[in-house]
């Protein structure tokens, strides 16, 4: 046992508590939570930026709202509604398609007009908040995953988690949804995490439930040595959402859109330390390596150009 | 102070005041430190028979006063018909009985408890000098002699002391000490003749009166010492032998030359004090100890509160330590449930219905409402009125087995309706959307994680000393405080993240 973790110490290994009480709560400043845990105020907070995420469709606040489905999405045939205090990915509901009395969702399986209000109605009494404060759901409109990635996912929509350390990129990994994951990219729901080089945007292997795999269980695609497309954007989106929200340890998901590119999904104030197991390297090493930097007022450009160059081709 | 080491500080500080209080408690008011331990007491009784001779009758007994090394409690008075006053400075305490007239003999009893306790007490106040014995001669120069003599061989006034007393018991042949004790035909008294010895060389002496409580004893002996002033402190010595030091067991009842009992327009016929000895539970004991004291710590104590009230609090004291496991299973061990704090809540319930069945309870009643749950999703009913229908599916369950477990004649059904239903319902509401969301085996792996961190809190706080030392001692929980203060600093990897991350650690290695 101690030699395991003289090991993980070695290999810079960031465990929950250090992530905890060195980074969160240090770097985070409460006041700044509400920036990006309201998925509604860090839309609009992103867009000031001219940071391009996906459009607002409308918004339901009311309980009455929910059965008014035509009054909040028109009829429009796909959407994705999303509480706004959602975490987790929970509280997702994908609507692909629409025929004359019901939708279909991302897993093809219909839903119903009262499924979607009776989700709604859900979503706005808090059932997905943090500690159950009531909340509001917004509809989105769909992304359209760039075809670049058809061979590397399965429904749903891949995209791509890159941790912030104080504006400088440290990590980055492509999630894949599953037929496990129910298209959704979220780790713990069965997505495939997988490590992206931060310097060229190129995979590295991927990591499911804990274990390492090489294709996708799905599609049976390789997943190593893949290029991601319009990396260098990716990259330098995530570095100017620091300006945007302030938060010094911060996780940015990125979709990429067949038509409109990179689009910021969210913001993520706690992120997740999977990320370390898809890329088979240790945060605490990438950290240490910013906070020893001596001068940090740095443009975003010249952050991305430095991270790049200190992270690139996995040299630390 | 920079914030990044405050807590070390805020940790220690608390621990220290915590252990502290425990401390004083336990050295100071003789709180003990394991339950069921027991000590002695005294009961101890002064017997004054008066017979009346003419007019009215004035009786006077002195009574014991911050004696050192003791307490006294319980003080009572039996003297029917008489009046009573009780004249009171800090050496000295006199009880006064009166009445007109009486027409036979009377017995006036003064009664009370006495036990050990840790304060010593200056034996009086400091004392005048006193008046240089005027002598005739061929005393005067005898005396003069034995000054002489006697600060011949003595370094200081507590040498002094002991070499006259020593002298008096040892060399009742020196010529000029004869001339003394020879004189009248009363038996010699040494302590007398000390005294005297000590005024004409310019020290002050006290004579102390007191028993000794050792055995049961139906006439205690009054015991008289004698008190030598060196300036600063009494030092004392026993005329009989010369030793110096209070014996052990020795009551100081009172000070000076006075008697014990005086009276006026009657006659004493008898006087006798008693002493018993008791074996009374050292609790109790320091507790009455503390009610006597005017120490604040003691006197915000759980164990003047009624016995049903103090079980409440014994119950919330020991919530600490349930929370304390709870975040060593978190962020040491690396365990998740369902609501932080829920382990510890449903642990308190397993108090009342014991581990195993109240494990049992829990699955049933988990089970059955999460059916219950999954039928509701169907209904699509609004959050709040599904919880509350939760909630009261759960009351109705709780309440169905407690009357079919009386039925079958078992009687832990009964304490069923001590569970945290709703914190139960919050459980099932919690599990049914895992369920949902991340599947059966995830929803069903958390809720016996839930399970497993409530019999470990249960375990913890089972512990029979911990109840009683959160009910004696409640300080103990700034210790609590100051440690889980410390374990929010601990910022090392948790036990389970040495298997999750593993991986990362093995390929790296050369």
């Amino acid at each position: 046992m101690p030699g395991i973790l003289k090991r993980m110490s070695a290999a810079g290994v960031l465990g929950l508590n250090r992530r905890n009480g060195d980074y969160i709560l240090k770097w985070n400043q409460r006041r700044f939570f509400p920036l990006v845990d309201d998925k509604v105020l860090c839309k609009s907070r992103l867009q000031e930026r001219g940071l391009a995420v996906p459009r607002l469709i409308s918004i339901a606040s009311y309980m009455r709202q929910a059965s008014h489905l035509a009054e909040l999405i028109g009829d429009l045939e796909e959407f994705v509604i999303k509480p706004a205090h959602g975490s987790g990915g929970d509280g997702i509901l994908i609507i692909k398609d629409r025929k004359s009395d019901y939708f279909v969702n991302s897993d093809g399986a219909l839903v119903l007009q009262a499924d979607i209000e009776h989700h709604l109605t859900n979503v706005i009494s808090g059932l997905y908040s943090l500690g159950g404060q009531p909340d509001v759901a917004m509809f989105e409109s769909l992304v359209h995953f760039d075809p670049a990635f058809s061979n590397l996912t399965y429904l749903g929509v891949p995209d791509i988690r890159v941790i912030v350390y104080r504006g400088y990129p440290v990590m980055a990994m492509a999630r894949l949804p599953t037929r496990r994951s129910h298209g959704k990219a979220n780790l713990h729901q069965g997505a495939i995490g997988v490590g992206v080089d931060i310097g060229s945007g190129i995979t590295v292997g991927g990591v499911s439930d804990n274990s390492a795999v090489s294709i996708h269980p799905d599609t049976g695609a390789e997943i190593a040595g893949f290029r991601v497309p319009h990396w260098s954007r990716i990259v330098s989106m995530s570095a100017n959402c620091y300006e945007a929200v302030g938060l010094g340890y911060l996780g940015v998901d990125i979709v990429l859109d067949r038509d409109l590119g990179p689009l910021i999904l969210e913001l993520n104030a706690r992120p997740g330390l999977n990320i370390q197991i898809a890329n088979r390297k240790g945060l605490q090493t990438r950290l240490n390596a910013v906070d020893e930097l001596t001068a940090l007022r740095e443009s975003p450009e010249q952050r991305v150009e430095w991270s790049c160059r200190t992270f690139g081709d996995a040299k630390l | 102070m920079t914030r990044d080491r405050q807590w070390i500080v805020l940790s220690i500080f608390l621990v220290v005041l915590g252990t502290l209080i425990c401390a004083y408690k336990m050295v100071r008011l003789g709180y003990p430190l394991l339950p069921d331990q027991t000590s002695e007491q005294w009961s101890i009784q002064a017997r004054l028979e008066i017979e009346p001779t003419e007019g009215p009758i004035r009786a006077s007994l002195l009574l014991p006063v911050r004696p050192s090394g003791f307490t006294i409690s319980n003080e009572n008075f039996v003297s029917r018909g008489f009046g009573l006053t009780i004249e009171e400075d800090l050496y000295r305490r006199q009880a006064d009985w009166a009445i007109r007239t009486l027409g036979r003999s009377k017995t006036l009893y003064y009664r009370a408890t006495v036990f050990a306790d840790t304060r010593q007490r200056r034996i009086s106040a400091a004392p005048d000098m006193p008046p240089i014995p005027v002598l005739e001669e061929p005393w005067a120069s005898a005396m003069t002699d034995i000054v002489a003599d006697v600060k011949a061989e003595s370094a200081d006034i507590e040498s002094f002391a002991a070499e006259i007393l020593d002298r008096l018991t040892r060399s009742p042949e020196d010529a000029n000490i004869k001339l003394f004790l020879a004189d009248g035909d009363a038996p010699p008294d040494h302590t007398r003749l000390a005294q005297t010895v000590l005024a004409a060389a310019q020290i002050p002496s006290l004579l102390i009166h007191g028993i000794l409580l050792q055995k049961d004893v139906q006439r205690s002996e009054v015991k008289t010492l004698l008190a030598v002033w060196d300036g600063s402190d009494w030092f004392i010595f026993d005329p009989q032998t010369g030793h110096e030091g209070i014996p052990p067991q020795f009551m100081v009842w009172w000070r000076g030359d006075e008697e014990l009992a005086s009276i006026n327009g009657a006659r004493i016929s008898d006087l006798q004090i008693s002493v018993k000895r008791r074996v009374a539970s050292t609790l109790d004991l320091a507790a009455q100890r503390t009610r006597l004291s005017d120490s604040l710590i003691g006197r915000i104590s759980l164990l003047y509160l009624p016995v049903q009230t103090q079980s409440v609090y014994e119950v919330l004291l020991l919530v600490p330590f349930g929370i304390m496991v709870i975040v060593i299973l978190r962020n040491f061990i690396g365990l998740s449930s369902f609501g932080t704090f829920a382990p510890v809540l449903i642990a308190l319930a397993f108090r009342e219905t014991e581990l195993v069945k109240g494990i049992m309870l829990f699955i049933l009643i988990v089970s059955l409402g999460l059916i219950f749950r999954f039928y509701l999703e169907r209904l699509r009913l609004l959050l709040i009125p599904r919880l509350a229908a939760v909630v009261t599916i759960v009351v109705l369950l709780m309440t169905g087995i407690s009357l079919l477990s009386h039925r079958l004649g078992i009687e832990t059904g009964l304490s069923v309706s001590l569970f945290p239903m709703v914190i139960i319902s919050m459980v099932i509401e919690r599990m049914s959307i895992v369920w949902e969301e991340r599947g059966g085996p995830t929803a069903i792996r958390e809720g016996l994680g839930t399970l497993f961190m409530a019999a470990l809190a249960y375990l913890v706080i089972s512990v029979d000393i911990l109840a009683y030392w959160v009910t004696v001692f409640p300080e103990i929980n700034f210790v609590v405080l100051g440690v889980i203060v410390a374990l929010g600093r601990y910022t090392g990897f948790r036990l389970t993240e040495l298997k999750r991350f593993r991986a990362i650690a093995v390929q790296d290695k050369p």
